[in-house]
């Protein structure tokens, strides 16, 4: 009798944390709070935009060349851009294959249904959704200029007054920072609560941190387009 | 006082269902939820027709059988079970929706009975602690300390009644299942399995058909015995942990 | 009188299993006088087990854990349900973590003495020495006991025993033990040692040359009737305290599955043996479909009163203190509120019976709180006793804190059940029965916390170290399933089923439960004479005859039909009621749970007769109506001498 061969292999950690709802649940935690994070330093950023034209402008080249001469121009843009947009392809897949398996879960629906949660909670998905178009207009838009009415490289500041000259595009714009700040209000205590950071002695604490982190974030970035349209910035 | 009940009918498990209206009266505001139904079953009886079919015994909201979905809220507008929900809560004249649990994995059986047995099979798969009759040491070998037993206990309260699964819009089971992980995981009688525990319990509950977790914290509001909603938090740690130490389901 | 109470005497029944010796030996001579079935003999084995409570979830974890073949069943959707999980008090054992001066003899004295002197001291000291490893057990499976600061285990005192050696878990001790045992059980269905049948009911046995081998099951869901085969049968089927319909118990309990073991040649003993608890929450009206009991522990700082005058209806409030009678306080001046549960249960009925009941129907007393908030303070009292206030107040919809509490006894657990030996096997050889199901180890009279105690030692200590006598005793040839037997007991269940089904009558199966609940309250509950007795005897068989006549049971059998379930129930509950009757009616002494008014001592006590009474009553089944056969099992006291009690 010939040895059974062992061809079953354990299954990798990658492939256990995706394979389970809780695993994906994390990836969707961890590229989350990335994006976070990125999107605090972009506000922070934005914000120069009150400082004129040549404060911004200089913020966008130095962006080129962070960490001269030790990385080669635009490494760490391209760096950043690679965890980004890694970070929202994994985002958006992870909650695609969960909503479509939550949806199977829950095929009828209840007569009369009372909610419970809140309005930020039952709006992740439609919000995720208007977000992820935002994101390509944005890049469109601001990164590529391929639709920005002004599309001077090297001029971040002039590209910006143009594009927020549009009403419809800061109309636009301003539906989705408010997507966004419902989307990190939930989002941000689900990280902690999904990577288990939240316990009852901290949930106060980090719905707190939440609803301050939306709120800086949707003020932070509808602060430059109200500048425009009010004619502050120009 | 009378009612207008609006229940939902399915004479079995392949059949389609709808919902039926029934208008009872001479109900007494001292009745259970489920004393109202026996009184409108009664009637069906006396006239002929199929009494409505839902799970109850104990009747004292601490076996978990019954549970129906009253008025778009799992066991009604009071934080009990359905059995401990009384008619005084009801106005004269009111409709009441009746709808079983829906989720995928809670199939309808008859009526407002469903088929919870997933929960089991949840259970099996490392809800427990491993010690065959006779193994066990002195129950003083081990001192537990007093915050961590209590804790165990909050969450070994679970009646399994599947309110959280009814409640959740994603007909998930986290709250259930993070209920027996912290229970188990927390003592030190569940140290020894504590990895395999809480990997095989979730793999086991994922293959159960149930959805995934949105943190809508809807389960926690509808357990009819305040499990916290910090324990899928808890439960969730306990995984990535033990997933980080490369641990795997058995 | 009826043909039914003039009952024959057959020959004594005796425990061919008890071993002799000093007490504290026997259950280590017996289990090594049995014999052993081989390691790798056992999963060739099958052991059906019926129920999955305490006792039941217990047996088929460790039966399985040994390596037997176990097929389990119960009625409710999955076995986490039975109803041990609803006990709330505690457990006893006799650790003595306090130094208080307990021991087994100790538990194994009170346990005999609280039972009236009607248990088998072998039994009882045998409980005793395993409530000593169950503690262990449980805390191993991790259930969460109360525990001190120091982290060791926390006890009271309970039921009027002077050691603290009740475990608990919060109020819900019998959830946490339960949940630990069907954690046990689910380990072995989903390593496939045991085939678990849940929404399963038993409704027949199989007796093949005179030994069990299988049982008649529906599924409830399908309606399938179909048989299951095995070397032995175990009944884990609880109580059948709901044959008085308003009950402690849940709502599907029933006697089906020991009624029918009876019927087949099981003995049933002490059937008048039941236990009625004093702190329930009395019945707010006719709808009432079950009741629900209050720990005890109210007694310890709740003051039991009624108006002195009849028919008093003022609200409490406005019925000033010398119009109120504190009649335990008056009656038992040594005792007080603190009396037994019989003798509290039996005054309260005097005080309602004369028209000073008070709430709905005049049937209830009241609790009051309002001198111990006087003198704890609202928030002591709100520690101790928050969450029974809580569960009163949703209940009733009246506050504790400011109205006095009303209470009435209720049926809550009954000692008898069916006759088994020391081997807990009935007189069906191959069928055993534990738990609540069997009569052994209470006696006349249940302490608090025992009931989990004898669940527990059954299923997981005792029968799976005696069933292994009979298993490796006997050949076990495969059971044809075309025998005669078979077919006969399948045949039973469905014509039983059949002509439920198409009796076009009027009237509910609930409607005739209530209808015999009640009249098993009035003259078989708390206080029994022989004219009731007879009266009860006399009216049992005509309502068995309008059930028949007059039932209603809509729908079909090939589906989930719970007035099918209920119907088929009470069938049996009118045949187990009529029993229960016949015993009362024998039994002219007053004992434990079960007190003659024509046997009292001048002060009204109940008077114990032990010259004529030192016995278990098991009776045999002759057939629906007919008169049973009365064996008796002489009891023999040697370390615990009788005693009459004395409250006064």
């Amino acid at each position: 009798m010939a040895l059974a061969t062992r061809t079953e292999r354990p299954p990798s950690l990658i492939g256990t944390v995706w394979h389970s709802t809780v695993g994906k649940k994390a990836v969707m935690a961890v590229t989350g709070l990335i994006m976070l994070a990125y999107l605090v330093a972009h506000m922070m950023g934005n914000l120069k935009v009150f400082f004129g034209a040549g404060e911004f402008n200089h913020y966008g080249h130095w962006i080129r060349t962070v960490g001269e001469p030790f990385l080669h121009r635009e490494w760490f843009l391209w760096a950043a851009r690679v965890a980004l947009s890694a970070s929202v392809v994994l985002h958006g897949v992870a909650a695609f294959q969960l909503s479509r398996l939550d949806r199977a879960a829950r095929p009828e629906k209840y007569r009369r249904k009372r909610h419970r949660a809140s309005y930020a909670t039952r709006t992740m998905r439609w919000g995720g959704v208007i977000l992820a178009l935002f994101i390509v207009w944005h890049i469109l838009d601001l990164t590529t200029l391929t639709v920005n009415p002004n599309a001077q490289q090297g001029r971040p500041y002039e590209n910006l007054v143009a594009s927020f000259d549009r009403p419809a595009v800061t109309a636009f714009y301003i539906v989705a920072m408010l997507a966004l700040g419902l989307h990190i209000r939930h989002g941000f205590w689900s990280a902690a609560q999904t990577l288990g950071a939240n316990s009852a002695r901290r949930d106060r604490a980090l719905k707190f941190v939440a609803n301050a982190l939306a709120a800086l974030l949707t003020c932070g970035f509808l602060a430059p387009p109200l500048g425009v349209l009010t004619g502050v910035v120009s | 006082m009378n009612l207008t009940l609006r229940i939902w009918r399915q004479t079995g498990p392949d059949s389609a269902g709808a919902m039926t209206t029934y208008e009872v009266t001479g109900i007494s505001p001292d009745m259970s939820f489920l004393e109202m139904l026996d009184h409108l079953n009664e009637e069906l009886i006396l006239a002929g027709d199929e009494p409505v079919a839902f799970d109850h015994d104990c009747r004292e909201g601490i076996c978990g059988a019954c549970g129906m979905v009253i008025n778009g809220q799992a066991h009604g507008p009071e934080r009990t079970t359905t059995c401990q929900l009384h008619m005084r809560h009801f106005e004269d004249g009111d409709t009441v929706d009746v709808e079983p649990w829906r989720a995928s994995a809670f199939p309808v059986v008859k009526d407002l009975v469903v088929d919870r047995s997933a929960f089991d099979r949840i259970i099996g798969a490392g809800g427990y602690v491993s010690v065959p009759t006779g193994a066990a040491p002195d129950a003083h070998a081990t001192p537990v300390p007093k915050p961590v037993a209590d804790l165990a206990f909050e969450h070994a309260e679970c009646i399994g009644c599947g309110a959280c699964v009814a409640a959740c819009p994603n007909g998930s089971a986290m709250l259930f299942t993070s209920a027996k992980v912290v229970h188990l995981n927390v003592l030190p009688q569940g140290a020894p399995e504590r990895e395999s525990r809480v990997l095989d319990m979730v793999g086991a509950m994922d293959d159960q058909s149930f959805g995934g977790c949105t943190n809508t914290g809807e389960c926690a509001t509808a357990c009819p015995k305040g499990i916290p909603l910090s324990s899928i938090a808890t439960m969730n740690r306990e995984y990535l942990r033990a997933t980080l130490k490369g641990g795997a389901r058995r | 009188m009826t043909e039914y109470a003039h009952y024959g005497v057959g020959a004594p029944v005796i425990d061919a299993k008890a071993p002799d010796g000093p007490i504290a030996e026997r259950w280590d001579r017996r289990r090594f006088d049995a014999k052993l079935v081989n390691p790798a003999n056992r999963r060739k084995h099958t052991v059906i087990v019926v129920g999955t409570g305490l006792a039941g979830g217990a047996a088929g974890a460790t039966l399985a854990e040994q390596g037997y073949h176990v097929v389990q069943f119960c009625y409710q959707d999955s076995p986490r349900r039975a109803h041990s999980i609803a006990a709330q008090g505690g457990i006893n054992a006799a650790k003595n973590y306090r130094n208080d001066g307990d021991s087994i003899h100790r538990l194994f004295y009170d346990t005999v003495k609280g039972g009236d002197f009607r248990a088998r001291e072998s039994n009882v000291h045998r409980l005793a020495q395993v409530s000593v490893e169950i503690i262990d057990q449980c805390v191993a499976q991790g259930v969460p006991f109360a525990r001190e600061y120091g982290g060791l285990l926390d006890t009271r005192s309970f039921g009027g025993v002077q050691v603290s050696r009740t475990f608990y878990a919060r109020g819900q001790t019998g959830q946490q033990l339960l949940l630990g045992a069907y954690q046990a059980l689910t380990r072995q269905i989903a390593a496939g040692s045991v085939e678990m049948h849940p929404r399963t009911e038993m409704l027949d046995l199989i007796v093949i040359d005179g030994r069990a081998r299988g049982i008649v099951a529906r599924d409830l869901v399908t309606g399938e009737v179909s048989s299951y085969f095995a070397d032995a049968v175990v009944l884990a089927s609880g109580g059948y305290g709901n044959v008085f319909y308003l009950s402690t118990n849940a709502k599907n309990s029933n006697a089906t599955a020991a009624w029918r073991a009876h019927r087949r040649g099981a003995y049933f003993a002490n059937p008048c043996f039941t236990q009625i608890h004093p702190t329930c929450i009395p019945r707010s009206g006719d709808h009432q479909s079950k009741l629900t009991l209050m720990s005890e522990s109210l007694r310890n700082d709740g003051r039991i009163w009624v108006p002195k005058a009849k028919g008093d209806t003022r609200p409490a409030a406005r019925i000033p203190e010398d119009e109120r009678d504190y009649y335990l306080e008056r009656i038992y001046p040594a005792f007080g509120n603190l009396v037994p549960r019989d003798i509290a249960s039996r005054a309260a009925k005097n005080v309602c019976d004369e028209g000073r009941g008070v709430g709905p129907g005049g049937q209830g007393v009241y609790l009051d709180f309002a001198d111990a908030i006087a003198r704890m303070g609202r928030k002591a009292v709100e520690e101790k006793y928050g969450n029974l206030f809580e569960m009163y107040e949703r209940i009733t919809a009246e506050n504790p804190y400011e109205v006095p509490m009303r209470i009435y006894p209720a049926i809550h657990y009954t000692m008898g059940g069916l006759w088994v030996d020391y081997d807990l096997q009935t007189t069906v050889p191959g069928l055993f029965a534990i738990g609540e199901a069997n009569f052994s180890d209470h006696g006349a009279n249940r302490l608090g916390a025992s009931a989990l105690m004898q669940g527990l030692a059954d299923g997981y200590f005792v029968l799976p170290a005696t069933i292994n006598d009979y298993l490796a005793r006997h050949p076990h040839e495969p059971v044809d399933p075309g025998h005669p037997a078979v077919t006969e007991a399948v045949t039973d269940v469905t014509t039983r089923l059949r002509r439920l089904l198409d009796n076009d009558g009027d009237r509910t199966p609930d409607s005739f439960h209530r209808e015999l609940g009640e009249l098993l309250w009035d003259e078989c509950g708390m206080a029994r004479t022989d004219s009731g007795l007879r009266k009860a005897l006399g009216r049992i068989p005509s309502l068995r005859e309008e059930f028949w006549r007059r039932i209603k049971v809509p729908g079909t059998g090939e589906q989930l039909n719970q007035s099918l379930e209920k119907a088929n129930r009470i069938v049996d509950y009118l045949e187990l009621a009529e029993l229960m009757c016949l015993d009362a009616l024998h039994r002219t002494e007053s004992c434990g749970g079960h007190f003659r008014e024509e046997s009292a001592t001048p002060e009204g006590e109940a008077a114990r007769k032990d010259e004529e009474f030192s016995y278990a009553a098991a009776w045999e089944f002759t057939g629906t109506g007919t008169a049973p056969v009365l064996h008796k099992e002489d009891l023999h006291f040697e370390y615990v001498h009788p005693t009459q009690r004395s409250y006064a």
